[in-house]
């Protein structure tokens, strides 16, 4: 089914793998699926309104590799957000920058993937899940592979910043792994620079275990520059009585698309997701999300929320998977989306496949303007037009937002929101 | 759990009651599929050379189609030419009246507990009865006519109002549509036709019966419904099948055009024999239905009760044109054994101010599957358009599955589109609740699906309804999970 410019994009990026690199295994696999499969060609349904190869086709012109920028420690201070306290994990277009990062090592061991060589590198993002993921897989050079240990709970939140810049190439790679053993706690923050205006394909791929009883948020910022098309691939194993929750919000960009999947693999397990797109211009977000509930007795909230105005455009698909086994499970689902513009398109997907049938599952989804009698309330007590209209939809996006566990990331993003709401709405 | 098992078995073991077959010499196309095949239907029909045409327009353009296979549903591949595509019962003089028809024919419908001469006395409906391909009675047409009704077979309009034929026919549904729509288009052999004239509020309900008969017979049927402007009109739709073991293909469409304040209501009760409870044979349903609210402030309404058939493939849909257009769907879909149902709907709003409203409950028990899948699309120039749709399962054993493919596409800031969907089993608090109160766990069950039925079963109409609850006592009481 692959077309031949999908077959040149994936020419380029394949000629440029270093032969002889570890994890052939994995490499190997990832290069037959791809050469059978192919990148999503214009129909396929998982990109029906995402047709990233075509967005890759026209707007990269070099599939090279980008190099590392050059990068010295107060340009990262600058991309530091204000009142950080924490571990500073640096990504120079996906290479680890060690001597950048401010690692305390305190509750976890940070290692190169080509170092520790992991066992559990690819078990979790599956090659066939996706296209990208298997490219990722064929492509990344390096990675950072993190464990927290047993019984151990990471105190300060540990902040993943990558700097991203097209630099004599234009496709960068990363790769982070996660390891959670049981009984332990930590929280991630991530935030994506980019270091100037320059057109850059971003194909990221995280994979996160998280042990039994253990507890990890994980928040996620996307506000890169406007000509930046990303696809992230997000997959997470849950084991026995463990709670994970992911909140994303996407902000910026040409063409963003995360796919995000948790497998509840054992009873008592807790998966949430939280998303936010505030979208203007051009920008695309595509939030497909995937909850695989496999055992009995485990639980799924999902509220993804958008305000989408100029001409953007706001896609969802939201899939829980009940299996036979998995009696008694609890699945919340919502999608809400509010349309500020004439050229504003929102496309929302919620599905439900359910196999068992003591089950309570759910989904809404809703798609309108801001309350008339609302704005009506507010502008009677004086309130401007566009003070009513923001403070309304800050009131909308608020939810999101209150379930970022790190204060000093909240307040950061709280603010990038309300500038955005009060000037460019 | 023991008991309620026993109920299971004993209510998933009843046979088919509908399951008879009756011989009738039928007169039939040879087997299989080609040009020379359209041909031959068509000069069987003595239809005019337009029509031929179009027939053989759509077979060419049908050859290079491929199935479809998006749907959530899974059986063996149909072999298209091993099917006969036409058959007709032997009585090539029409009849004049009832008294004129075939008395074993009359047998069947008495059997099936629909007795032409009843219905024509005591309720007042016309009932244009299907019989494999050819209608061979239409009741009370003469009343019909008196006020401009047309209301007769398909292939009586091509000959007695070709202009009309020509103007709507695939109109709504092109012949380019999908593959089995185009399929139907090429061999259609008869269905019905109707044309409410401009003003005329229809007195009765117009329903049509249909059965499947002869063996080893793809039947394409072809429903085309023209309410002309400020008319009104009411359509029921049947249908029950004798018991069969092959697989039997089902490829009709219904094309409903409703100009300028007309109001078209389409309901149908489906029986089609779902198969026996190892999953073997049934009717593959694969339907096209598709409605048009081409002038300001019409209304179309699809109502379905599905309960029949192996496979249902099936989204009756409006496209919402006209400004203060309305469009509805509501649906009670039940599937048990080995069914399985891939259903919903599509509304298209194009025109400003336009409505519509979802109602979908799926009902699967045994080892169904059952899944709704439909769009709500808001095109750019349709401001102020409004949707709300609710789709609920309820699973009865945990050998079946629900699911929901909703897509919903929005491309106007001015639209407000609510969807919302749940799955759950019957509550055990509430069968205790009933047990409680003397009430048996059977009675509690078919108590509990009513009442979750409701709000579609209250849109049939009241001959329908009582139809509709029976059937579906029929394939679910007792099924406790």
């Amino acid at each position: 089914m692959t077309t031949t410019t999908n077959n040149n994009i994936l020419d380029s990026i394949l000629s440029q793998v270093p032969s002889g690199s570890s994890f052939s295994d994995l490499r190997e696999s990832s290069s037959n699926f791809l050469e059978k499969k192919g990148l999503p060609a214009i129909k396929e349904e998982e990109y029906k309104f995402t047709s990233i190869t075509k967005k890759l086709e026209n707007s990269i012109s070099d599939f090279s590799f980008a190099k590392k920028s050059d990068l010295n420690s107060e340009t990262v201070e600058s991309h530091v957000f204000d009142a950080f306290e924490g571990d500073l994990l640096v990504f120079n277009n996906g290479s680890f920058e060690k001597d950048l990062s401010k690692i305390s090592n305190h509750g976890y061991t940070l290692s190169l993937i080509s170092d520790a060589k992991p066992e559990l590198l690819g078990k979790i993002a599956k090659t066939e899940k996706d296209p990208f993921v298997a490219l990722n897989n064929i492509a990344f050079e390096d990675g950072v592979y993190l464990k927290v240990p047993k019984n151990q709970k990471v105190e300060k939140p540990i902040l993943l910043l990558f700097l991203n810049q097209s630099n004599e190439g234009q496709v960068i790679h990363s790769r982070i792994l996660i390891e959670v053993e049981d009984n332990a706690a930590v929280t991630f923050l991530e935030d994506s620079v980019s270091l100037d205006d320059k057109t850059y394909f971003s194909n990221m791929v995280t994979e996160i275990k998280v042990g039994q009883n253990s507890q990890v948020h994980y928040n996620r910022l996307q506000n890169e520059s406007k000509n930046t098309i990303t696809v992230n691939n997000t997959e997470t194993d849950i084991h026995r009585d463990a709670v994970f929750t992911s909140v994303l919000v996407s902000l910026s960009g040409d063409m963003v698309r995360n796919n995000l999947s948790l497998n509840l693999l054992d009873s008592g397990c807790e998966g949430n997701m939280y998303g936010l797109y505030l979208l203007n211009g051009k920008t695309h977000v595509d939030n497909h999300t995937n909850v695989d509930h496999t055992k009995p007795h485990a639980q799924s909230n999902e509220l993804y929320k958008g305000v989408l105005a100029d001409s953007s455009r706001g896609v969802f698909n939201g899939k829980i998977f009940v299996r036979q086994d998995a009696q008694k499970t609890n699945a919340f689902q919502q999608n809400n989306n509010i349309l500020l513009s004439e050229d504003a398109i929102v496309n929302t997907k919620p599905q439900l496949e359910i196999w068992a049938d003591d089950v309570k599952c759910s989904h809404g989804c809703t798609t309108g303007q801001l309350d008339e009698e609302a704005l009506f309330y507010l502008r009677a007590r004086g309130l401007g037009k566009e003070q009513a209209r923001g403070m309304l939809l800050y009131a909308f996006t608020g939810e999101v937002m209150d379930h970022i566990s790190d204060e000093a990331f909240q307040n950061h993003i709280v603010n990038i929101v309300q500038n955005r709401l009060g000037s460019n709405f | 759990m023991s008991k309620d098992n026993k109920i299971l078995e004993e209510l998933t073991s009843k046979d088919y009651e509908h399951g008879w077959s009756v011989n009738l010499e039928a007169d039939e196309a040879p087997i299989g599929l080609n040009e020379g095949i359209i041909r031959w239907i068509s000069t069987k029909k003595e239809e005019p050379e337009w029509l031929l045409e179009w027939r053989l327009k759509a077979f060419n353009y049908w050859l290079t189609m491929s199935e479809p296979v998006w749907a959530n549903v899974h059986y063996p591949k149909i072999d298209l030419q091993g099917l006969r595509y036409y058959s007709a019962p032997k009585k090539s003089n029409k009849p004049k009246s009832l008294d004129e028809i075939d008395p074993e024919l009359l047998q069947i419908y008495e059997r099936l507990g629909i007795n032409l001469n009843e219905q024509k006395r005591l309720q007042g409906i016309a009932v244009d009865a299907v019989l494999d391909s050819v209608s061979v009675g239409t009741t009370f047409k003469e009343t019909l006519s008196k006020l401009g009704i047309i209301f007769c077979s398909f292939s009586e309009a091509v000959h007695e109002h070709p202009e009309l034929v020509k103007k709507y026919l695939g109109s709504v549904v092109p012949m380019t549509d999908n593959y089995y729509a185009a399929l139907n288009c090429a061999v259609f052999s008869d269905g019905s036709f109707c044309y409410i004239p401009t003003g005329v509020r229809c007195p009765m309900e117009l329903s049509t019966y249909f059965r499947i008969n002869a063996a080893n017979t793809g039947q394409f049927e072809r429903t085309l419904i023209i309410a002309d402007e400020g008319s009104y009109v009411s359509y029921l739709e049947g249908c029950t099948a004798p018991q069969r073991d092959e697989n039997q293909l089902h490829a009709a469409v219904v094309e409903i055009y409703a100009a300028k304040n007309a109001e078209v209501k389409y309901s149908t009760v489906q029986n089609w024999y779902p198969g026996d409870k190892s999953g073997k044979g049934g009717i593959y349903n694969f339907v096209t239905k598709r409605g048009i609210c081409a002038g300001d402030h019409s209304k179309i309404s699809w109502t379905q009760v599905e309960t029949g058939s192996a496979v249902t493939w099936k989204y009756p849909s409006c496209i919402l044109k006209g400004d203060y257009s309305i469009g509805e769907f509501y649906s009670v879909a039940v599937t048990n054994n080995y069914q399985q149902a891939d259903t919903g709907t599509k509304m298209i709003h194009i025109g400003k101010n336009t409505r519509s409203r979802i109602v979908s409950k799926g009902i699967s028990a045994g080892r169904s599957q059952n899944s709704y899948r439909g769009q709500v699309q808001v095109m750019k120039r349709a401001s102020n358009a409004r949707n709300f749709s609710q789709c609920d399962s309820l699973l009865m054993g945990d050998r079946c599955g629900a699911h929901t493919f909703p897509y919903i596409d929005i491309q106007n800031p001015t639209a407000k589109v609510e969807h919302e969907a749940t799955t759950s089993k019957i509550g055990e608090d509430q069968l205790f609740y009933c047990n409680q109160r003397g009430i048996s766990t059977e009675d509690a069950v078919a108590l509990i699906v009513n009442g979750y039925a409701k709000e579609v079963l209250n849109q049939l109409p009241m001959e329908f309804a009582v139809e509709a609850q029976k059937l579906l006592a029929l394939t679910l009481e007792g099924s406790v999970g």
